[in-house]
Protein backbone atom coordinates (compact mmCIF):
# COMPACT_ATOMS: atom_id res chain seq x y z
CA UNK A 1 0.00 0.00 0.00
CA UNK A 2 1.33 3.40 -0.99
CA UNK A 3 0.41 5.89 1.69
CA UNK A 4 2.74 8.81 0.95
CA UNK A 5 0.79 11.77 -0.41
CA UNK A 6 3.40 12.36 -3.11
CA UNK A 7 3.18 8.87 -4.56
CA UNK A 8 -0.63 9.05 -4.55
CA UNK A 9 -0.49 12.39 -6.34
CA UNK A 10 2.12 11.05 -8.78
CA UNK A 11 -0.07 8.05 -9.58
CA UNK A 12 -3.11 10.17 -10.40
CA UNK A 13 -1.13 12.67 -12.48
CA UNK A 14 0.63 9.91 -14.43
CA UNK A 15 -2.61 7.99 -14.92
CA UNK A 16 -4.29 11.13 -16.28
CA UNK A 17 -1.39 11.76 -18.67
CA UNK A 18 -1.37 8.13 -19.84
CA UNK A 19 -5.11 7.93 -20.45
CA UNK A 20 -5.36 11.41 -22.01
CA UNK A 21 -2.53 10.83 -24.44
CA UNK A 22 -3.84 7.33 -25.26
CA UNK A 23 -7.22 8.84 -26.16
CA UNK A 24 -5.44 11.43 -28.31
CA UNK A 25 -3.44 8.66 -30.02
CA UNK A 26 -6.69 7.05 -31.11
CA UNK A 27 -8.60 10.22 -31.98
CA UNK A 28 -5.97 12.27 -33.86
CA UNK A 29 -6.50 12.56 -37.61
CA UNK A 30 -2.83 13.06 -38.45
CA UNK A 31 -0.80 9.91 -37.85
CA UNK A 32 2.41 11.81 -37.03
CA UNK A 33 0.60 13.54 -34.16
CA UNK A 34 -0.65 10.13 -33.03
CA UNK A 35 2.92 8.83 -32.79
CA UNK A 36 3.96 11.96 -30.85
CA UNK A 37 1.26 11.34 -28.24
CA UNK A 38 2.25 7.67 -28.20
CA UNK A 39 5.76 8.74 -27.11
CA UNK A 40 4.27 10.92 -24.33
CA UNK A 41 2.16 7.97 -23.20
CA UNK A 42 5.22 5.69 -23.06
CA UNK A 43 7.28 8.19 -21.06
CA UNK A 44 4.46 8.67 -18.52
CA UNK A 45 4.28 4.90 -18.26
CA UNK A 46 8.00 4.81 -17.42
CA UNK A 47 7.19 7.15 -14.52
CA UNK A 48 4.49 4.74 -13.39
CA UNK A 49 7.04 1.91 -13.43
CA UNK A 50 9.27 4.02 -11.16
CA UNK A 51 6.41 4.28 -8.64
CA UNK A 52 6.07 0.49 -8.87
CA UNK A 53 9.75 0.00 -7.84
CA UNK A 54 10.74 -1.27 -11.29
CA UNK A 55 13.56 1.13 -12.15
CA UNK A 56 15.15 -1.19 -14.73
CA UNK A 57 11.88 -1.54 -16.62
CA UNK A 58 11.40 2.23 -16.58
CA UNK A 59 14.77 2.65 -18.30
CA UNK A 60 13.96 -0.11 -20.79
CA UNK A 61 10.57 1.49 -21.46
CA UNK A 62 12.16 4.82 -22.38
CA UNK A 63 14.92 3.18 -24.45
CA UNK A 64 12.89 0.61 -26.36
CA UNK A 65 9.41 2.11 -26.61
CA UNK A 66 9.87 5.88 -26.50
CA UNK A 67 13.15 5.61 -28.40
CA UNK A 68 13.27 2.71 -30.80
CA UNK A 69 9.63 1.82 -31.47
CA UNK A 70 8.39 5.40 -31.95
CA UNK A 71 11.29 6.29 -34.26
CA UNK A 72 10.75 3.10 -36.26
CA UNK A 73 7.04 3.86 -36.66
CA UNK A 74 7.85 7.42 -37.78
CA UNK A 75 10.27 5.96 -40.35
CA UNK A 76 7.54 3.61 -41.54
CA UNK A 77 5.07 6.48 -41.89
CA UNK A 78 7.56 8.60 -43.82
CA UNK A 79 8.40 5.71 -46.17
CA UNK A 80 4.77 4.94 -46.87
CA UNK A 81 2.56 8.01 -46.65
CA UNK A 82 2.75 10.09 -49.81
CA UNK A 83 -0.73 11.58 -49.81
CA UNK A 84 -2.05 14.36 -47.58
CA UNK A 85 -0.89 13.78 -44.01
CA UNK A 86 -3.88 15.63 -42.53
CA UNK A 87 -6.35 12.84 -43.26
CA UNK A 88 -4.00 9.93 -42.70
CA UNK A 89 -5.59 8.37 -39.63
CA UNK A 90 -9.34 8.04 -40.09
CA UNK A 91 -11.98 5.76 -38.60
CA UNK A 92 -13.55 2.97 -40.63
CA UNK A 93 -17.20 1.95 -40.89
CA UNK A 94 -17.16 -0.36 -37.87
CA UNK A 95 -16.65 2.41 -35.31
CA UNK A 96 -20.00 2.02 -33.54
CA UNK A 97 -19.70 -1.77 -33.43
CA UNK A 98 -16.15 -1.40 -32.07
CA UNK A 99 -17.49 0.96 -29.40
CA UNK A 100 -19.98 -1.68 -28.31
CA UNK A 101 -17.34 -4.42 -28.10
CA UNK A 102 -15.02 -2.13 -26.15
CA UNK A 103 -17.77 -1.06 -23.73
CA UNK A 104 -18.52 -4.74 -23.08
CA UNK A 105 -14.82 -5.53 -22.50
CA UNK A 106 -14.44 -2.56 -20.18
CA UNK A 107 -17.56 -3.48 -18.22
CA UNK A 108 -16.48 -7.10 -17.72
CA UNK A 109 -12.87 -6.29 -16.79
CA UNK A 110 -13.94 -3.40 -14.55
CA UNK A 111 -16.46 -5.64 -12.78
CA UNK A 112 -13.83 -8.29 -12.05
CA UNK A 113 -11.22 -5.70 -11.07
CA UNK A 114 -13.69 -4.24 -8.60
CA UNK A 115 -14.99 -7.48 -7.09
CA UNK A 116 -11.79 -9.54 -6.79
CA UNK A 117 -10.41 -9.51 -3.23
CA UNK A 118 -6.96 -8.18 -4.11
CA UNK A 119 -6.19 -7.47 -0.44
CA UNK A 120 -6.17 -11.22 0.33
CA UNK A 121 -3.52 -11.83 -2.32
CA UNK A 122 -1.20 -9.01 -1.30
CA UNK A 123 2.13 -10.06 0.16
CA UNK A 124 2.66 -6.81 2.13
CA UNK A 125 6.45 -7.02 1.90
CA UNK A 126 8.47 -4.31 0.17
CA UNK A 127 10.34 -4.92 -3.09
CA UNK A 128 14.06 -5.55 -2.43
CA UNK A 129 16.36 -2.58 -3.01
CA UNK A 130 18.74 -4.30 -5.44
CA UNK A 131 16.09 -5.33 -7.96
CA UNK A 132 18.32 -4.99 -11.05
CA UNK A 133 21.00 -7.36 -9.69
CA UNK A 134 18.42 -9.97 -8.79
CA UNK A 135 16.70 -9.69 -12.18
CA UNK A 136 20.07 -10.17 -13.88
CA UNK A 137 20.85 -13.25 -11.85
CA UNK A 138 17.40 -14.73 -12.46
CA UNK A 139 17.61 -14.06 -16.21
CA UNK A 140 20.90 -15.93 -16.51
CA UNK A 141 20.09 -18.81 -14.17
CA UNK A 142 16.46 -19.79 -13.78
CA UNK A 143 15.15 -18.10 -16.93
CA UNK A 144 18.17 -18.65 -19.18
CA UNK A 145 16.28 -20.70 -21.80
CA UNK A 146 13.54 -18.07 -22.38
CA UNK A 147 16.33 -15.48 -22.46
CA UNK A 148 18.15 -17.31 -25.26
CA UNK A 149 14.90 -17.96 -27.12
CA UNK A 150 14.20 -14.21 -26.97
CA UNK A 151 17.62 -13.58 -28.51
CA UNK A 152 16.78 -16.06 -31.29
CA UNK A 153 13.41 -14.35 -31.79
CA UNK A 154 15.11 -10.98 -32.24
CA UNK A 155 17.52 -12.49 -34.80
CA UNK A 156 14.65 -14.07 -36.76
CA UNK A 157 12.68 -10.81 -36.64
CA UNK A 158 15.74 -8.89 -37.89
CA UNK A 159 16.31 -11.23 -40.84
CA UNK A 160 12.58 -11.47 -41.56
CA UNK A 161 12.11 -7.70 -41.60
CA UNK A 162 15.04 -7.26 -44.00
CA UNK A 163 13.76 -10.00 -46.33
CA UNK A 164 10.19 -8.67 -46.30
CA UNK A 165 11.08 -5.03 -46.85
CA UNK A 166 13.72 -5.69 -49.52
CA UNK A 167 12.94 -4.62 -53.07
CA UNK A 168 11.39 -7.59 -54.84
CA UNK A 169 12.62 -8.37 -58.33
CA UNK A 170 9.72 -8.71 -60.74
CA UNK A 171 11.52 -11.24 -62.93
CA UNK A 172 14.57 -13.18 -61.80
CA UNK A 173 15.73 -13.98 -65.33
CA UNK A 174 16.31 -10.36 -66.38
CA UNK B 1 -9.07 7.29 -0.84
CA UNK B 2 -5.50 8.35 -0.13
CA UNK B 3 -3.92 4.97 -0.76
CA UNK B 4 -2.97 3.38 -4.06
CA UNK B 5 -3.78 -0.31 -4.10
CA UNK B 6 -3.56 -3.01 -6.73
CA UNK B 7 -7.14 -2.23 -7.81
CA UNK B 8 -6.11 1.22 -9.06
CA UNK B 9 -3.47 -0.27 -11.34
CA UNK B 10 -5.78 -2.99 -12.64
CA UNK B 11 -8.51 -0.48 -13.47
CA UNK B 12 -6.01 1.87 -15.17
CA UNK B 13 -4.70 -1.02 -17.20
CA UNK B 14 -8.23 -2.12 -18.16
CA UNK B 15 -9.11 1.37 -19.41
CA UNK B 16 -5.86 1.64 -21.38
CA UNK B 17 -6.42 -1.82 -22.90
CA UNK B 18 -9.94 -0.78 -23.94
CA UNK B 19 -8.66 2.39 -25.63
CA UNK B 20 -6.13 0.29 -27.54
CA UNK B 21 -8.77 -2.29 -28.48
CA UNK B 22 -11.07 0.46 -29.78
CA UNK B 23 -8.24 1.78 -31.96
CA UNK B 24 -7.44 -1.68 -33.32
CA UNK B 25 -11.06 -2.32 -34.26
CA UNK B 26 -11.92 1.08 -35.69
CA UNK B 27 -8.86 2.48 -37.48
CA UNK B 28 -8.35 2.47 -41.24
CA UNK B 29 -4.58 2.92 -41.38
CA UNK B 30 -2.53 -0.26 -40.88
CA UNK B 31 0.26 1.59 -39.04
CA UNK B 32 -2.31 3.06 -36.68
CA UNK B 33 -3.47 -0.46 -35.83
CA UNK B 34 0.15 -1.37 -34.99
CA UNK B 35 0.34 1.67 -32.68
CA UNK B 36 -2.84 0.63 -30.87
CA UNK B 37 -1.49 -2.92 -30.43
CA UNK B 38 1.50 -1.31 -28.68
CA UNK B 39 -0.92 0.47 -26.33
CA UNK B 40 -2.59 -2.84 -25.48
CA UNK B 41 0.77 -4.53 -24.79
CA UNK B 42 1.72 -1.66 -22.49
CA UNK B 43 -1.52 -2.03 -20.56
CA UNK B 44 -0.59 -5.67 -19.97
CA UNK B 45 2.88 -4.57 -18.80
CA UNK B 46 1.37 -2.27 -16.17
CA UNK B 47 -0.65 -5.22 -14.88
CA UNK B 48 2.36 -7.53 -14.77
CA UNK B 49 4.57 -5.07 -12.90
CA UNK B 50 1.82 -4.14 -10.44
CA UNK B 51 1.24 -7.83 -9.67
CA UNK B 52 4.98 -8.28 -9.30
CA UNK B 53 5.14 -5.51 -6.71
CA UNK B 54 2.03 -6.32 -4.70
CA UNK B 55 1.79 -10.13 -4.84
CA UNK B 56 5.27 -11.63 -5.42
CA UNK B 57 7.71 -8.83 -4.53
CA UNK B 58 10.69 -11.13 -3.92
CA UNK B 59 10.50 -13.32 -7.02
CA UNK B 60 10.42 -10.71 -9.86
CA UNK B 61 8.31 -12.99 -12.07
CA UNK B 62 6.16 -10.13 -13.32
CA UNK B 63 9.11 -7.91 -14.13
CA UNK B 64 10.90 -10.66 -16.06
CA UNK B 65 7.70 -11.42 -17.95
CA UNK B 66 7.39 -7.72 -18.81
CA UNK B 67 10.93 -7.74 -20.21
CA UNK B 68 9.95 -10.58 -22.54
CA UNK B 69 6.74 -8.76 -23.54
CA UNK B 70 8.82 -5.71 -24.48
CA UNK B 71 11.18 -7.90 -26.54
CA UNK B 72 8.33 -9.54 -28.43
CA UNK B 73 6.65 -6.16 -29.00
CA UNK B 74 9.83 -4.73 -30.53
CA UNK B 75 10.15 -7.74 -32.86
CA UNK B 76 6.47 -7.44 -33.75
CA UNK B 77 6.77 -3.77 -34.72
CA UNK B 78 9.78 -4.52 -36.93
CA UNK B 79 8.15 -7.37 -38.81
CA UNK B 80 4.76 -5.61 -38.93
CA UNK B 81 6.23 -2.48 -40.50
CA UNK B 82 8.15 -4.59 -43.03
CA UNK B 83 4.93 -6.37 -44.00
CA UNK B 84 3.08 -3.06 -44.35
CA UNK B 85 5.88 -1.65 -46.54
CA UNK B 86 5.80 -4.79 -48.72
CA UNK B 87 2.02 -4.53 -49.09
CA UNK B 88 2.23 -0.81 -49.87
CA UNK B 89 4.67 -1.57 -52.67
CA UNK B 90 2.15 -3.88 -54.35
CA UNK B 91 -1.11 -2.12 -53.55
CA UNK B 92 -0.08 1.59 -53.10
CA UNK B 93 -2.38 1.80 -50.09
CA UNK B 94 -2.27 1.19 -46.34
CA UNK B 95 -6.05 1.15 -45.93
CA UNK B 96 -6.96 -2.11 -44.21
CA UNK B 97 -10.37 -2.20 -45.91
CA UNK B 98 -8.64 -2.64 -49.27
CA UNK B 99 -6.55 -5.65 -48.20
CA UNK B 100 -8.95 -8.29 -49.51
CA UNK B 101 -6.83 -10.82 -51.43
CA UNK B 102 -8.05 -13.68 -49.28
CA UNK B 103 -11.70 -12.95 -50.02
CA UNK B 104 -13.48 -14.42 -52.99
Amino acid sequence: METSIYSVLAFYVLAAVILGSAILVVSMRNIVHSVLFLAICFIAMAGLFLILDAAYLAVIQVLVYAGAVCIMIIFGVMLIQRTDMKQSNLFNRQTFMAGGVVALTLAVSGFFAGTTAWADLAANTPVPEDSLGQIGQLLLSKYVIPFEVAALLLLVALVGAIVLAKEVKANVDD
Amino acid sequence: MLTISLTHYVVLSAILFSIGLFGVLSKKNAISVLICIELMLNAVNINLIAFSKYITPNEFIGQIFAIFVITVAAAEVGVGLAIIIAIYRNKLSVNLDEFDWLKW
